[in-house]
């Protein structure tokens, strides 16, 4: 059996996806709805302190669980949160664990493929302990939805916790300013690099991502330059969006860049440079001046 | 107060990564090395600490001899004294939190500071080893730090908001880019790394559950890209193209 870290959204999904190719899978849940998961049974966790996130509060859960259900593996997805719980695990039960993986090939020992460089190589490696601990590389498997009739037998669980499990808690929260669009959930981001100039050119992607309900994101090269807020950086340091289109404008594409857009469905290049990289990697380019494309865009989609 | 900060030395890759001829590491006979962005303002974080709170401020590395570069480049930025654990080969996360720890038990450090995750391997895993192992509290992937009254109080992105943590020192925190801009090199800097004094060890290497077999750069999906035009002229297609994504 393969027990599954499971968090609300789509990451989780594909980590499942990957764990069906292991053997059954039960799922783990601290928040969201087991309903819709494609696994036979879940493990709902019930505590009156886990009402807010503490990652050894849920690191010390699952090592519960494993010691209960005794699973071949426990699998997250990649995750800020699935790599930090992963993490603590690995660290209580004294096993390695195998960040990031793209396939992994049952057996005794696993033998897997992991990413390095956010993805712009390749790792095989073979992972030993009992259980095996590992997370999904985001946006590389294509999550598969239960199929309609499958049920999910849910098991409620109630830990035994510490107040040591609680001394990492999240305090307090800050929301982000309603009808904001953040850049991981838009289904447009438009980006931009050394091209738009300045901080002010910014104003010109602003005004498109605003009028077709999208984002605006950076490159590094933006961020470093303070042109933009660090919170903007699409890129290997920064945020992995998964739009359905990203629009790179004045962006040459860097390694580290295109680790963090690669997830998109569909990329449009706005470049100069008809052999910048980032019009390699790109379905569609338009090669020209972003300051003159842009507001032409914009007055298209006003007419 | 005491604080230290680990770093690791990696090359600076290029447009295209080349592999050696039996796939075990990047061919480097021509990059230059450096450690991750999240590392760079790790040590930045720590040097600001060491002005603002007259903290004594330690760099830590472990990796091959030729890492001193990197350690004298962050004793250039302004930290104070230098560790080097020296190996040979590519160490994992196990064997490198292993070998962090027993430098670092004795050593009365208040805060930790790592990168949130290393830019070669990317185990997301040393920081967290390290605390466990030292029983201290630990917050990953920060973007602010307030030290007051023996308190760090630290943020982190989530969900496009942000996630507020308060942690007791000593407490190890992994940081990440964009928490500060890091400082360039100064020459009076560079002078004085040249001769500062730097503490070496030879750690053992310990047992590891993750073996590396062997390295590959991946196949590029080469999807034919479409010219959509040139110029204003293209404007048309464009939003075309927006609108088939449900642009409103």
């Amino acid at each position: 059996m393969i027990l599954a870290l499971v968090e609300p959204g789509e990451l989780s999904l594909e980590a499942v996806t990957l764990a069906r190719g292991l053997g059954p899978v039960e799922a783990v849940l601290f928040e969201g709805d087991a309903d819709a998961l494609p696994v036979a049974r879940a493990h709902v966790v019930e505590h009156e302190r886990l009402d807010e996130y503490a990652p050894e509060a849920w690191a010390d859960t699952l090592a519960q669980l494993v010691d209960r259900l005794e699973p071949e593996a426990v699998v997250a997805a990649g995750s800020d949160r699935g790599q930090e719980v992963m993490a603590y695990l690995a660290a209580r039960l004294d096993l390695p664990l195998a960040s990031n993986c793209v396939s992994v090939e049952p057996g005794d020992s696993y033998v897997l493929t992991r990413q390095r460089w956010g993805g712009s190589l390749l790792e095989e490696a073979r992972l030993s302990g009992s259980p095996k601990l590992l997370t999904v590389a985001p946006h590389v498997v294509a999550p598969e939805p239960a199929s309609s009739g499958e049920e999910v037998e849910v098991e409620r669980f109630t830990p035994t916790l510490s107040d040591k499990d609680f001394r990492v808690r999240v305090a307090r929260r800050e929301q982000p300013a309603v009808g904001t669009v953040s850049l991981t959930d838009a289904r447009i981001v438009v980006g931009g690099g050394r091209g738009v100039g300045s901080a002010e050119g910014f104003a010109l992607l602003e005004e498109l991502a605003a009028l077709v309900g999208g984002a605006v994101g950076g490159s590094r090269v933006v961020t470093n330059l303070g042109w933009r807020a660090h919170t903007d950086q699409v890129g290997q340091t920064g945020a992995r969006i998964a739009p359905e289109l990203y629009i790179a404008c004045g962006i040459s594409g860097a390694i580290q860049h295109i680790v963090g857009c690669k997830g998109a469905k569909k990329i449009l290049a706005i470049n100069k440079d008809r052999d910048a990289p980032i019009v390699a990697r790109a379905d569609y380019a338009v090669i020209g001046d972003l300051h003159e494309i842009v507001p032409a865009v914009i007055a298209e989609l006003r007419r | 107060m005491n604080v230290l900060v680990c770093v690791k030395r990696v090359p600076e890759t290029g447009a295209r990564i080349t592999l050696t001829p039996d796939a075990q590491e990047i061919d480097t006979s021509y990059l230059g090395f450096t450690i991750s962005p999240h590392e760079e303002c790790a040590v930045e974080e720590a040097v600001r600490i060491g002005q603002a709170h007259g903290a004594a401020t330690t760099v830590l590395t472990l990796g091959p001899a030729a890492a001193v570069e990197q350690l004298r480049n962050a004793v250039a930025m302004g930290i104070g004294s230098a560790i080097h654990l020296e190996t040979d080969g590519d160490w994992g996360p196990e064997a490198t939190a292993r070998a962090i720890v027993e430098a670092v038990r004795n050593g009365g450090y208040d805060l930790l500071l790592f990168g949130n995750e290393s830019a070669d391997s990317g185990g997301y895993q040393v920081g967290i080893r390290v605390a466990h192992a030292l029983d201290l509290p630990c917050v990953t992937g920060i973007k602010s730090l307030k030290l007051a009254d023996g308190v760090a109080t630290v943020r982190r992105e989530a969900g496009g908001g942000w996630e507020i943590f308060e942690v007791p020192l000593p407490a190890v925190l992994t940081v990440r880019e964009g928490i500060n801009l890091p400082r360039y090199l100064s020459l009076q800097g560079r002078l004085r790394a040249k001769k500062a004094a730097i503490v070496r060890h030879e750690p053992e290497r310990g047992a590891e559950g993750l073996e590396k077999i062997r390295l590959s750069v991946p196949r590029e999906e080469v999807t034919p890209v479409e010219i959509l035009g040139e110029g204003a002229a293209a404007a048309p297609r464009v939003a075309e193209l927006l609108r088939g994504v449900g642009a409103s």
